[in-house]
């Protein structure tokens, strides 16, 4: 059984984002890079396929020397492996998806997993573009996965209920939050990753057809009020600005 | 949980000491500072009010490899460089002292001489086990009359053919009424020498001493052996006589004290700096005030120097060249700058200073204990001034 879980250096959620002076990227100063949430429960998922039933698991991402971080990361975290596929990792996800398909082309793999998004973009796109363009079968934001013999079965989360979709391997499955509880690298981890190096791989090759023209933060909250008066007449206040001003009733 | 949404804000690093660290060191820190935050921040205040060590933590600090992680991978342990392991112990102190003091003992004060003058019998027996967190470690050193003079302890222990008898009672012992095995020096007529003794031992009990103000989250006991007797192969540690040998470890340990208080003077300083921008008096936040920015900026320059002396002591130790006498100054320094950065924090905070919904006061009240033990700041002191004028001011 071989894995590749594909996954993507994001801004950490707790960074403040700001605008870059072009107006249509995100100013890198100050931000604090981490490997994207959600392509952590995907790595969390194929380690446990691996210590439960044995699998070679290769982590893969797009982009340049920052992006190492999140490989070295992976293989602390117990990935055996780790590819750097040297390109911009662009705005378009058709790039990215066809970038990773190149890469898989004739490797033998039987699963790819990643997180069912991005944070930031949240175009949810890599995955299902990945498995249209291998023709494999996909189940996108999976709670639940089960691999045997030749085949998974997947819970997915659907409004309001589960979904169990079955299909024959090679798939591409992303993960949805609940998945599983990530991990923490252990310090024995970080240490064996040390020896294990990065194989860096030209990426380029596809080109992107999208990019973004703009990028805009949503508009700062107005100022909170204060509603003044006896407990009654406060209550009475906030009920008629609920109705009049809000209309939640 | 490591996953999403784990808070993770950093640490400050005014001067980019980062940049001089090696990619794992980032990485040791950064698993530590996720553990902190996301399973100890949550439950510390209410362990220290309620003064109990989270003994759930152990099992999990021991999965991660927070003990004796400077120690080689053939007895179970990590292998880190010293600077990576100052960098846990910065970490695990931003939670709360006591848990740092916690791993201090275990990995500094008993894996670490059990690994440098223990037999290979006895680091087989203890170091995979301790390294798990499956047993707990204690150092047995100071007395109730011999505190910075440990020279003159009167413990004693006399053999008595394949075995030794024990006889001595010691004070003040992080983890004690919850470990597994004491590591207690005592005199012989060869000297001070370190034995093991075991938990359910005849004639050895380890009451726990109550009442503190400070290290309130952290195990302290009373040692009281009574006419122990110990088996000399499993019990004494062959590799080493007198003075040295305890003293060799509380170097080891107070390397990473030096390290470590930094974290608790982190939070404070960051507790306070974010307070100060937010708490508006006349109108305007008080961080835009001349008296409290003078205490931020010297907070902040503190921390900072602090981090450059105990990176550097760390890379001197790493290539074997640390001396004692550096050491101590190390940890003279930061414990004393990062318990005035606590107090200047608390006061900052004004009122909510001594709530617990801050951990201010609770790192204050800490620090107290580690600017006392593993050497007074007095006696730390003392130890640089004999070291610069070749002269001892307190023998
Ligand atoms: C919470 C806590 C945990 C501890 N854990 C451990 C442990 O795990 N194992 C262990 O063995 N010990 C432990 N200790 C003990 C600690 O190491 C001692 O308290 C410390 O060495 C100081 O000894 P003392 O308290 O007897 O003070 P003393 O030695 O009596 O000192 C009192 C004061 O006199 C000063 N002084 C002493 N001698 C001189 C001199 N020659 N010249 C000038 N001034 C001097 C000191 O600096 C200090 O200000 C712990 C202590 C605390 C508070």
């Amino acid at each position: 059984m071989k894995i590749l879980v594909a996954l993507k250096q994001v801004p950490d959620t707790e960074t403040k984002v700001k605008v870059a002076p072009d107006g249509k990227s995100l100013d890198p100063t100050d931000v604090k890079w981490i490997t994207g949430p959600y392509d952590e429960y995907a790595l969390e998922e194929a380690i446990r396929i691996k210590e439960a039933g044995g699998a070679e698991v290769v982590a893969l991402t797009v982009g340049d020397d920052r992006a190492k971080e999140v490989l070295r990361n992976a293989l602390a975290l117990g990935a055996d492996s780790a590819v750097l596929l040297k390109g911009q990792p662009s705005d378009d996800p058709l790039a990215v998806a066809k970038m990773v398909a190149s890469f898989l082309e004739g490797k033998g793999f039987d699963l790819v997993l990643l997180g069912n998004k991005g944070i930031g973009g949240d175009n949810a796109a890599v995955g299902p573009m990945l498995a249209e363009i291998l023709g494999w079968g996909h189940a996108n934001v999976v709670v639940k996965l089960e691999v045997k013999d030749g085949a998974f079965l997947a819970d997915r989360e659907t409004e309001g209920g589960l979904e169990r979709v079955a299909g024959p391997l090679p798939a591409v499955v992303t993960a949805q939050k609940g998945l599983n509880e990530p991990r923490y690298a252990s310090l024995k981890g970080i240490m064996a990753a040390k020896k294990k190096t990065i194989e860096e791989l030209d990426g380029a090759g596809a080109p992107a057809v999208l990019s973004n023209a703009a990028l805009a933060l949503p508009p700062a909250r107005p100022d909170g009020r204060k509603i003044e008066g006896d407990p009654a007449t406060q209550a009475r206040a906030l009920l008629q600005l609920l109705k009049d001003e809000a209309k939640v009733f | 949980m490591a996953g999403a949404y784990s808070t993770l804000t950093d640490l400050t690093d005014y001067m980019d000491f980062q940049s001089l660290l090696r990619a794992e060191e980032g990485m040791v820190r950064q698993a530590a500072r996720e553990f902190v935050n996301a399973e100890v921040l949550p439950i510390i205040e209410g362990h220290a009010q309620a003064m109990t060590f989270p003994r759930e933590l152990i099992a999990k600090m021991g999965g991660l490899g927070f003990y004796g992680p400077t120690l080689p991978e053939t007895y179970g342990c990590a292998g880190l460089s010293s600077v990576a392991y100052g960098l846990l112990m910065y970490e695990l102190e931003r939670g709360d002292s006591g848990l740092r003091s916690f791993a201090s003992v275990q990995g500094s004060l008993v894996m670490w001489p059990i690994f440098a003058y223990g037999s290979e019998a006895q680091k087989q027996r203890w170091l995979p086990a301790m390294a798990r967190g499956e047993k707990i470690g204690c150092f047995g050193l100071t007395e109730p009359d011999f505190g910075s003079n440990p020279a003159g302890m009167l413990t004693r222990a006399v053999k008595e053919g394949g075995k030794w008898r024990i006889n001595g009672t010691k004070m003040w012992i992080t983890n004690g009424s919850v470990a597994d095995v004491a590591l207690v020096w005592a005199k012989t007529e060869e000297g001070i020498r370190g034995f093991l003794v075991e938990r359910g031992t005849p004639g050895f009990s380890a009451p726990e001493m109550k009442g503190k103000w400070s290290l309130r989250a952290s195990v302290t006991s009373e040692l009281v052996l009574e006419d122990v007797l110990v088996d000399e192969e499993a019990s004494l540690l062959p590799g080493v006589k007198g003075l040295k040998g305890p003293l060799s470890c509380l170097t080891q340990a107070r390397f990473g004290i030096a390290w470590g208080v930094l974290g608790a003077a982190d939070a404070c300083y960051q507790c306070a700096l974010d307070y100060a921008l937010h708490r508006v008096q006349f109108d305007k936040p008080i961080a835009g005030t001349q008296l409290q920015q003078q205490k931020l900026a010297w907070m902040v320059t503190e921390l900072t120097k602090g981090q450059l002396l105990a990176l550097q002591l760390g890379r001197l130790k790493d290539q074997g060249r640390a001396t004692p006498a550096q050491v101590s100054m190390a940890k003279m320094n930061n414990v004393h700058s990062a318990l005035e950065i606590c107090r200047k924090a608390r006061t900052i905070l004004g009122a909510n200073g001594i709530l617990d919904e801050y951990p201010v006061m609770r790192h204050m009240a800490n620090l107290e204990s580690v600017y006392t033990y593993e050497g007074t700041h007095d006696m730390h002191t003392l130890i640089v001034g004999e070291e610069v004028t070749g002269l001892s001011a307190y023998r």
